[in-house]
């Protein structure tokens, strides 16, 4: 058996029951990722020899006689914008090159403590600003279902390394979409928790009114056993939520009897690929097969999404951004000779094309006697967005919606345009604007086989009904295999 | 119809930092023009009487004892500084 085609559970399972080592696990893992990361290149970092001791650590453990954690053995990987201490940190920015993260993210000591081992830091958009990888200022990562495509953005490291069997399970961040968007690119399945519900301490913040981390996996069950190891009350975020996690784990068993699905009209417009139209409707019929309702409805503030994240995100990544400053850490411009210009020099070099423009117009958009026109107005909107599913949510259970209007796009095909690449996320932005739960589930391929995503939208601290309707849908209609992809990440 | 000029965006770059090419800004200036436009559509929408959402968990001044405690590593965090000088970050003369 090779444990690369395991979920994390079942990993989990076999080394707490003695059936197979974690340095096992580890192993066969190591063997898929130098097969493949050469063409993928989802990783930034690999810590292959930590990643072994870890191994071996957890199968002393169990020799010993000690309990097991809920993810023994299991090898994770992070989006480089979350700290995993002592290993470089760089979300994937000249800026933060040699970076070495002083302490652990919340999540990733929560990881530690239920024996997780990490292979590795993966690919991102500089700054996790892009939807493709393109952003990074290394290198792009591939599709792993077509190498000439894009994995989605900005986490495309974690999701392209999901789908190609490299780890069961990855973390990354959704500020837009960056979870949603790439796990459908990929073909897996992307959590974006509610806002509040797992503690932002350790990410590398970019807009922090909306940034929230969740876990790409390839089943269903792992993702709702992620949530429940990163979910809960964090003192060092003072965002977090007090809501206890159990509020969003209910509602996971059972079947979808009953449950209402609502249709927005607003997210089946024209110019949509008509294969995912046709691939996410068929999987909401799948449900209604099941025993669950639907029907349409409106989101009528849906078309202001795109323009509202674009001056809000922009706004507050200006402010966090400000910290990189060539003084305390990362890359910094040796021949400035005032304080003034190190900052300049080492801000305007360190810095991407993207970063800097989104920098240029949040700054603009908060400056004096712009501050009302811009960003007070999409904080206003943002308040519409919010009341369309307050008031959708009276009605329905879950909103269900394609992740993305297309199928993955080739490298180069947006890259000229900043518009056309920001609005591959208009489907997402707006869960992220009510700072709801919403996930996406593999739903079918495309004639080209390439992967679709079906968005399930709940309302906050609905995870799990989200996460029961996504996993009636695996059942009825599993997802591809590993070994299906093509073309084959072997050749 | 937005229209940011060069004098803007030089005015921007400097509120924020950052040191751009020419060529940086000739192109920050197009797009701009054509990003604030495609925003524009939002002045549609009457937000009178509409709050603005800070926070989506209605949470405000959230509140803890202020009972300094020091930072485990602090070595960890000066071994990322480009320059130091001991304990210190080391920055240029800013005062004559």
């Amino acid at each position: 058996m090779n444990t690369t085609e395991l979920s994390a559970a079942q990993i989990a399972a076999q080394v707490a029951a003695g059936a197979i080592t974690a340095e096992n696990v580890a192993g066969d893992h190591w063997a898929r990722i130098e097969k493949v990361e050469p063409r993928l290149k989802a990783f930034v970092t690999l810590l292959k020899e930590p990643s072994l001791a870890q191994a071996r650590a957890v199968d002393v453990k169990r020799a010993k006689g000690a309990r097991l954690g809920r993810l023994a053995g299991v090898p994770v990987a992070l989006k480089d914008n979350i700290l995993l201490k002592g290993v470089e940190t760089t979300c994937s920015s000249k800026i933060l090159k040699g970076f070495r993260a002083p302490y652990d993210a919340t999540v990733v000591e929560r990881l530690k403590a239920e024996d997780a081992v990490f292979v590795g830091k993966t690919n991102l958009d500089e700054f996790a600003m892009g939807s493709s990888t393109e952003n990074s200022a290394f290198f792009p990562t591939a599709n792993p279902w077509d190498t000439d495509r894009v994995p989605g953005g900005s986490s495309g490291g974690s999701a392209a390394a999901v789908a190609a069997g490299c780890c069961p399970l990855a973390l990354g961040s959704d500020t837009g979409g960056s979870i949603r968007q790439p796990a459908a690119f990929c073909g897996v399945v992307g959590l974006k928790p509610t806002y509040g519900l797992v503690s932002r301490y350790g990410l590398i913040a970019f807009a922090s009114s909306l940034d929230q981390i969740g876990p790409f996996t390839r089943t269903v069950e792992d993702a709702a056993l992620a949530l429940a190891v990163f979910a809960g009350h964090d003192p060092r975020d003072s965002t977090s939520a007090a809501e206890p996690p159990a509020r969003a784990l209910k509602g996971l068993a059972g079947d979808v009897k009953g449950l209402r699905i609502g249709l927005p009209r607003e997210y089946f417009i024209a110019g949509m690929d008509p294969e995912v139209e046709q691939s996410v409707r068929a999987a909401v019929e799948l449900l209604k097969s099941l025993g669950a309702t639907v029907r349409e409805l409106s989101l009528p503030h849906t078309k202001y999404a795109v323009a509202t994240y674009y001056l809000i995100a922009p706004s507050e990544a200006s402010s966090n951004l400000a910290r990189f400053d060539g003084i305390r850490y990362g890359f910094s411009q040796r021949q400035a000779q005032s304080l003034e210009e190190v900052y300049e020099a080492s801000r305007g070099e360190g810095f991407g094309p993207e970063v800097k423009r989104r920098i240029m117009l949040g700054t603009y958009a908060l400056s004096s006697g712009y501050y009302d026109a811009y960003y007070a107005k999409a904080q206003r909107v943002r308040t519409l967005i919010a009341r369309d599913f307050a008031q959708a949510f009276k009605e329905v259970d879950v909103v269900a919606a394609p992740t993305t209007p297309t199928p993955p796009f080739r490298f180069g095909e947006k890259t000229g345009d900043p518009l056309a690449m920001y609005l591959s996320d208009i489907f997402t932005i707006p869960s992220n604007m009510a700072g709801n739960a919403s996930l996406s589930v593999p739903c079918g391929l495309s004639r080209s086989g390439l992967p679709i995503g079906l968005q399930l939208i709940g309302p906050a601290f609905g995870e799990g009904t989200i996460l029961r309707a996504a996993r009636a849908l695996e059942a009825a209609k599993p997802f591809a295999k590993i070994d299906e992809m093509r073309p084959s990440l072997a050749a | 119809m937005a229209n940011i000029t060069r004098e803007e965006v030089q005015k921007i770059s400097k509120l924020a930092k950052l040191r751009l090419t020419e060529k940086e800004a000739e192109l920050y200036q197009a797009q701009f023009s054509k990003i604030l436009d495609s925003m524009a559509e939002l002045r549609q929408l009457d937000t009178e009487d509409v709050p603005p959402t800070t926070s989506v968990l209605g949470l405000s001044n959230v509140l803890r004892e202020d009972s300094p405690a020091p930072f485990g590593e602090a070595e960890d965090l000066l071994a990322n500084a480009p320059e130091r000088e001991g304990p210190y970050y080391k920055v240029r003369k800013v005062i004559e």
